[in-house]
């Protein structure tokens, strides 16, 4: 169990605000932390980790690393933390990397093994690509053996390809070692393939709070489908209006009346929603 | 007849002052890289001093406060039997002084350009500060390294005034090579002015030589290609 109750004073991008978070995590639970960037993510996780300082408690399985006498250092609170830029100690080798936090070979054999970077181990970190990077920089974080394993976006610098591949090798992991985890994403199919749990940041402060089929799936009433896109141009056709629609990776187009037109403003967002139809569904090469 | 004692304590003298500054520097520079306190530009300026500052003043003040007149000086007279000046002891002070910037800035902008990802990378998998310095941080900055120790070594061979008013020109004790060179332009040797001069263009073009031949492998191994 993972008790924080944290606040902090921020002179962030958006102006002052106050991060003031009240949250409690199971053992071994998946937890993704998303929201606008400069709500107070990476911040929370700064905190979390001691490389931060801020008001309040943090309590870990029965053991305090901060109340309001004392913080226990970055050093001995035993977490991993995997950086969106990998950080890895580049005058070393992918398996020198590893045996820094730990000389426990055993470990680091069996988490090559799991990833599949056994051949790459005595390479040097820029030599490797950002996915073969990655990976290493997750089985460095795992090699203390960590109460609190801290993911800051760690997979978006990677192409779609290379975050599926990772994705399904940090849900091995998390098997394997059922370590609790908060990761900062903003990728909804990532979080929905990987998290028991999503909490919503917004303004330093939690929104939202559910599993991530209640919290992601922005369905109400009877629409049956509803995307969330942003809006890029209207074009008019003849008598009629398209509007040109980015959801995700990809561009559509929807027809709209010349009322609905003037409630619409370029480059904001929009949802797409219709109620009764039959989708038919293939699957895709 | 060529004498080689000159540019043996040249070359002690550099060798003495890099060896300190290195030690004194490291802890200096990695504060300097690290703080956000108010007082790192007073700091910075301080350090800075000696490049700016005709070495007749750095001279002068050196002068006055290591004399016997003064408490240090006669501290150390009276106590230790020391003199600390006109002797090889006071230019190695000196040249900590006037050198100190050459050592200071090269490392602290070598720790500045370290990713502090990977020092906090470090701190969160258990390591002291001291641990993360020498283990991660000075080994991904060998060229800042290799040019902060180069350069402070090559400065001091190369340092003339402040030398002349705190050593004098004592044969074997305080007489450098700069020194002896313009003692024999003084009494117009300038056959032994030529050859001395010559042997100290050469060897400073075969340090810094090295120091960008270094650099420019090290950068290339680095940048990853």
């Amino acid at each position: 169990m993972i008790d924080i109750k944290v606040e902090k004073k921020l002179h962030g991008a958006n102006g002052d605000m106050n991060l003031a978070v009240d949250i409690s995590i199971e053992e071994g639970e998946f937890v993704a932390l998303t929201g606008e960037s400069g709500s107070g993510k990476t911040t929370m996780l700064r905190v979390l980790s001691g490389l931060e300082e801020a008001e309040g408690e943090i309590k870990v399985g029965g053991k305090t690393w901060q109340n309001s006498k004392q913080a226990i250092s970055v050093q001995k609170r035993e977490i991993g933390f995997v950086f969106q830029d990998y950080a890895l100690f580049t005058n070393m080798s992918v398996e020198e990397n590893l045996l820094y936090v730990n000389r426990d070979k055993k470990l680091a054999k069996h988490l090559f093994e799991l990833t599949e970077l056994e051949e790459l181990k005595n390479r040097l970190p820029n030599t490797l690509s950002g996915g073969q990077k990655q990976r290493v920089s997750l089985c460095r974080a795992l090699m203390n053996r960590p109460k609190l394993l801290l993911m800051d976006e760690p997979l978006s610098a990677l192409d779609l390809n290379m975050r599926n591949r990772l994705q399904s090798e940090i849900l091995t992991l998390h098997k394997e070692f059922g370590t609790t985890t908060i990761m900062v994403s903003h990728d909804p199919s990532e979080i929905y393939r990987l998290a028991n749990r999503v909490l919503v940041m917004n303004h330093g402060e939690i929104i939202d709070d559910g599993t991530p089929k209640s919290v992601l799936l922005e369905t109400s009433g009877s629409q049956k489908f509803s995307f969330e896109g942003e809006l890029l141009d209207i074009v008019k056709v003849d008598v009629i209006y398209v509007a040109i629609v980015a959801i995700g990776q990809q561009l559509v187009e929807v027809v709209v009346s010349k009322e609905e037109v003037k409630n619409l403003t370029i480059n904001k967002k929009v949802r797409i929603s219709t109620k009764a139809f039959t989708p038919s569904i293939v699957q895709a090469n | 007849m060529l004498e080689l004692e000159p540019f043996i304590l040249s070359f002690k003298l550099a060798g003495l002052t890099t060896l300190i500054l290195f030690a004194l520097s490291l802890p200096l520079a990695w504060y300097l890289s690290q703080t956000r306190s108010k007082l790192k530009p007073f700091l910075e300026a301080i350090t800075a001093l000696p490049i700016v500052l005709p070495p007749s003043v750095i001279g002068f003040y050196i002068l006055w406060v290591l004399s016997y007149n003064s408490p240090i000086g006669s501290f150390f007279y009276e106590y230790f039997g020391v003199k600390l000046v006109f002797n090889f002891t006071s230019l190695v002070i000196a040249s900590c002084f006037y050198s100190l910037p050459f050592m200071v800035q090269p490392l602290q902008s070598g720790f500045e350009g370290v990713n502090k990802n990977m020092l906090e990378a470090s701190y969160i998998s258990g390591k002291s500060k001291l641990q993360t310095l020498f283990r991660i941080a000075l080994p991904n900055m060998k060229p800042a390294l290799m040019t902060a120790l180069i350069v402070t070594f090559a400065h001091t061979v190369g340092e003339f005034g402040v030398v002349l008013m705190v050593g004098g020109s004592i044969p074997g004790e305080t007489k450098v090579a700069s020194v002896a060179i313009y003692e024999y332009v003084e009494i117009m040797d300038y056959e032994s002015a030529h050859l001395y001069s010559a042997i100290m263009v050469l060897m400073s073009f075969v340090v810094l030589l090295s120091v960008y031949l270094f650099n420019h492998k090290q950068n290339k191994k680095f940048s990853g290609i």
